[in-house]
């Protein structure tokens, strides 16, 4: 690809960029300028429009308005081809990948080398193995079914893939909400390559650390609005969340009010749960209004966990104890009228009904209480619904809105709204601000430790250590499928509870 | 069960980075075997159950007449009986790969062979009969395609309709009544041999090898994977979904072309009845085969085994002179064992 562009020269400029759809006008006049050779990060909060800008830029959504500039020349960006032959590759928010197509396959779908038509397989293999060599994951198999892999792991093939097009600007849509900090590492040792060879990348995140470490310039997205940009990325987080939310938040963590735990009332236990080949021997307790994180690497086994006292995945030996009634072992609606509630990683697969209304999504664990003499009260789900939606900032609060329309950090907040309209004695969490903005986060940590203080067991799933630390009291840290270490939050720090999950080394806070 | 210890051992050479991505994947790959098995080995184990079971068959058909059902002469009829409905069961797989369906195989079969059996067209001679078809079978396809693609019908509907039309079609073509070859030349090479082999059987041999190199070696073939597999995600990379949707449908109509080749050839007509119930028997054999009808996965040499276990159950069937009653209900029996096969390995695909 020719260098017409130094770095540091303008790439592209977008200005006046306008997206309606039905209902709600995404962008509103979005301006972006983008440098050879910079991080120009796009921060705003949920449903700001930061995935349908780069929507657009990536020739995916057709714009209804403005206009776009690359190196120079006002260009159409009429389909997602149109997008990639001009050099815009873009990893999108939510992973799109083909399951049941090979890590290779994946890489390369789209621009299959092929000769006559023949896919040249052992080519394009050998390609894709220096891609996942220069992303420090030479041993991911680029034969292996990508529906095989691991979110972090799908997540890399999604990074090769955008490598693959040798583009002079990759876009990057949250792509650390699946990983864990070595993974991140490895992302930004990646993007500090690229960017000295002179490609922009233009990248989207809610972690403001990130942004800290990685960017050179910011703009601010605001209601499909641009309110402000060519800012530098070392700009207070106060001042960057007064500009995306209009609001003060102060610290994202809570003060937590002196610890109200009954330890005498043990609500969860869980005693020598095993599953051959995902974890093995795992025991720990949850006491009513306590709130216990799980620690570790992604592949180590917490996932597994959670929905195994949930019953979504049946335990081969060992027992979960709610209130002092064992569970049966792969009964979810057991552990349902148990009074245990999930809310799983995968929201896409695993969690939400994308083409039904946000009401239905919320209430769907909660149909026998909303119901009398076997009939929905829909006026009681619609209302209740929207209370919710309304305590976690959802955006648009509008219950009837189809889930597949909210952004993705709003999707993220109608998985957890579900289970704050049902009375749980036992909250399985697990990663529940992947992708939620800074402003909502500190919502949701807020409601978390409401519904401790009201008795709930709260257990916690999270890649981010500052998450698992600033909210639980005390904190399981798992390796490998086993509980290595157990102890209270406050006498843990973030970098020895790394040093733990990586190197399993005996070090203790 | 020596995941949990292989998972450390690929953990202590390369150290922290990247260890426990490799290691995720005994999670995801079936628990109840705890066999690690790299894509595609599951499908064969599948491949190897089928093919069992067509061995099975064969003995079962062997010890009730000892002397007919291996003789090269019921062997050959089974194969050419079953010929046109591999060759649709092709055309089939891909569709169904491709996350669509097509019920119209039966009747684009009964509109090729009608038209190319109409006393205009066999005036042109042989070649042109067989032109004829494929053309036909291939516009029919396409319009099936271009109205799933372009016109966004849902593909039943769209091949439903197809299904009721051609085969009105060609019964108002042929007056509703069965048209005779004349064309001798086009009889003496279709049920002539080629080295011994019957043509019918080269044919499905010679469709089932492009159809292989087409889906598993082209770029055409693995789009369509993809396509069935995550359409948004095919988009997004920038593949021209819709009109490789339209030509998958193509594909299929092609098909039916060919197969309409065979049938005219075998029953020396062309005739609007041609080809009943052909959609029903090609999507059982490509759901034997293991190709899953939500598309994204699936296999022609399994859909070529599907093929051969009906084939070969009907044989047992005529040759002991069994009511055809219980043989539906004996396929009926088949199509629902293959299924939970199916949904067996599925689902512990993915927990
Ligand atoms: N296909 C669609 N149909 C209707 N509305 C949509 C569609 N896609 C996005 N929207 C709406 O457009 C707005 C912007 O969404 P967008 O996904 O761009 O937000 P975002 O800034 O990426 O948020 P997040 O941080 O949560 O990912 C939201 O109000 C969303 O509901
Ligand atoms: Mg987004």
């Amino acid at each position: 690809m020719s260098t017409e562009t130094e770095p540091g020269d303008v790439l592209l400029t977008m200005s006046g960029i306008v997206k309606t759809f039905p209902g709600v006008r995404a962008l509103d006049g979005v301006d972006l300028e983008v440098r050879a050779g910079e991080v120009h990060c796009l921060l705003g909060q949920n449903g700001a429009g930061k995935s349908t800008l780069i929507k657009v830029l990536a020739g995916a959504h057709q714009p209804d308005g403005g206009e776009i500039v690359w190196q120079g020349k006002p260009t159409t960006l009429g389909s997602p081809v149109a997008a990639l032959r001009i050099g815009v590759a873009t990893m999108y928010q939510e992973l799109d990948l083909v399951d049941g197509l090979s890590v290779a396959e994946n890489i390369f779908l789209g621009h299959e080398p092929n000769a006559f038509g023949f896919t040249r397989r052992g080519h394009m293999r050998a390609e894709a193995r220096k891609l996942m060599r220069r992303l420090g994951h030479p041993e991911i198999p680029v034969g292996r079914e990508v529906g095989l892999l691991s979110a972090a792991g799908q997540q890399l093939v999604s990074m090769a893939r955008a490598l693959a097009h040798d583009a002079r600007l990759i876009v990057m849509d949250e792509p650390t909400a699946a990983l864990a900090a070595d993974e991140v590492d490895n992302l930004f040792r990646v993007v500090a390559d690229l960017t000295a060879e002179g490609v922009a990348i233009v990248y989207i995140s809610h972690r403001l650390e990130e942004i800290r470490r990685i960017g050179n310039r910011v703009t601010v997205i605001k209601d499909g609005r641009t309110v402000a940009s060519n800012l530098d990325s070392h700009t207070p987080t106060a001042e960057l969340v007064n500009l995306m939310s209009g609001r003060n938040v102060e610290t994202v963590f809570p003060h937590r009010e002196a610890n109200t735990t009954d330890s005498s009332h043990e609500v969860l236990v869980v005693e020598g749960l095993t599953r051959a080949s995902e974890f093995a021997d795992v025991s720990f307790t949850v006491n009513a209004g306590e709130i216990v994180g799980i620690a570790g690497l992604v592949g180590a086994g917490r996932s597994e966990v959670l929905e195994t006292v949930y019953g979504a995945r049946k335990a081969d030996s060992g027992t979960v104890v709610v209130d002092g009634k064992r569970l049966r072992p792969g009964n979810v609606p057991a552990a349902v009228a148990a009074g245990v509630g999930l809310a799983p990683e995968e929201r896409k697969s695993q969690a939400l009904l994308l083409d039904q209304s946000v009401a239905n999504n919320v209430v769907l664990a909660s149909l026998p209480e909303y119901s009398r003499a076997g009939f929905s009260d829909i006026r009681r789900e619609l209302r209740d619904a929207r209370a919710t939606l309304e305590r976690l900032d959802l955006r648009p609060a509008d219950p009837r809105r189809e889930v597949r329309t909210l952004s993705g950090g709003n999707q993220q907040k109608a998985v957890v709204a579900r289970w704050l309209v049902r009375d749980c004695k036992v909250l399985l969490l697990d990663e529940p601000t992947r992708g939620v903005d800074v402003g909502a986060r500190a919502e949701l940590y807020r409601l978390i430790h409401e519904l401790a203080a009201s008795g709930v067991a709260v257990l916690l799933v999270s890649s981010e250590v500052p998450e698992v630390l600033g909210l639980s009291d005390r904190v399981l840290v798992m390796r490998e499928g086993r509980l290595l270490t157990e102890a209270p939050a406050s006498e843990l720090t973030e970098a020895a509870v790394l040093d733990m999950v990586m190197e399993g080394s005996e070090v203790m806070a | 069960m020596s995941d949990v210890g292989e998972k450390s051992s690929v953990d202590k050479p390369g150290a922290a980075p990247g260890g426990p991505l490799a290691g995720e994947e005994p999670v995801r790959t079936g628990p109840t075997t705890g066999v690690r098995t790299p894509s595609g080995l599951r499908l064969d184990l599948r491949l190897t159950i089928l093919t069992g079971v067509l061995v099975a068959l064969c003995v079962t058909g062997y010890v009730l007449q000892p002397d007919s059902f291996l003789s090269e002469s019921n062997v050959s009829t089974m194969l050419r009986l079953a010929a046109a409905i591999g060759v649709v069961s092709v055309g089939m797989t891909f569709v169904i790969i491709s996350g669509g369906i097509d019920l119209s195989v039966g009747s684009m079969v009964a509109l090729s062979s009608v038209w190319m059996t109409t006393l205009a067209t066999q005036s042109y001679g042989p070649w042109v009969m067989v032109l004829c078809a494929l053309v036909v079978g291939l516009g029919a396809g396409l319009i099936n395609g271009v109205l799933i693609a372009y016109g966004r019908l849902v593909p039943f509907i769209a091949t439903l309709a197809m299904y009721a039309s051609a085969r009105g079609l060609a019964e108002r073509l042929s007056d509703g009544r069965t048209q005779v070859v004349e064309q001798q030349g086009y009889l003496d090479f279709f049920r002539g041999d080629l080295f011994g082999i019957p043509t019918l059987i080269w044919m499905l041999a010679v469709v089932y090898v492009v159809g292989w190199v087409l889906l598993n070696r082209t770029t055409f073939g693995r789009r369509t994977f993809a396509i069935g597999g995550n359409e948004e995600a095919a988009r997004l990379a920038g593949i021209n979904v819709k009109r490789h949707t339209a030509m998958v449908y193509g594909i299929a109509g092609l098909c039916c072309g060919i197969a309409a080749l065979m049938v005219v050839a075998r029953t020396t007509s062309g005739s609007s009845t041609n080809g009943m119930y052909y959609e029903l028997d090609a999507i059982a054999a490509v759901v034997i085969g293991g190709t899953l009808l939500s598309g994204g996965r699936g296999t022609l040499i399994g859909t070529l085994i599907g093929g051969l276990i009906f084939t070969v159950v009907n044989s047992i069937f005529t040759q002991n002179n069994l009511e055809s009653d219980i043989q539906n209900i004996a396929k009926g029996v088949i199509i629902v064992v293959a299924v939970l096969l199916q949904y067996g390995t599925a689902r512990n695909r993915k927990t």
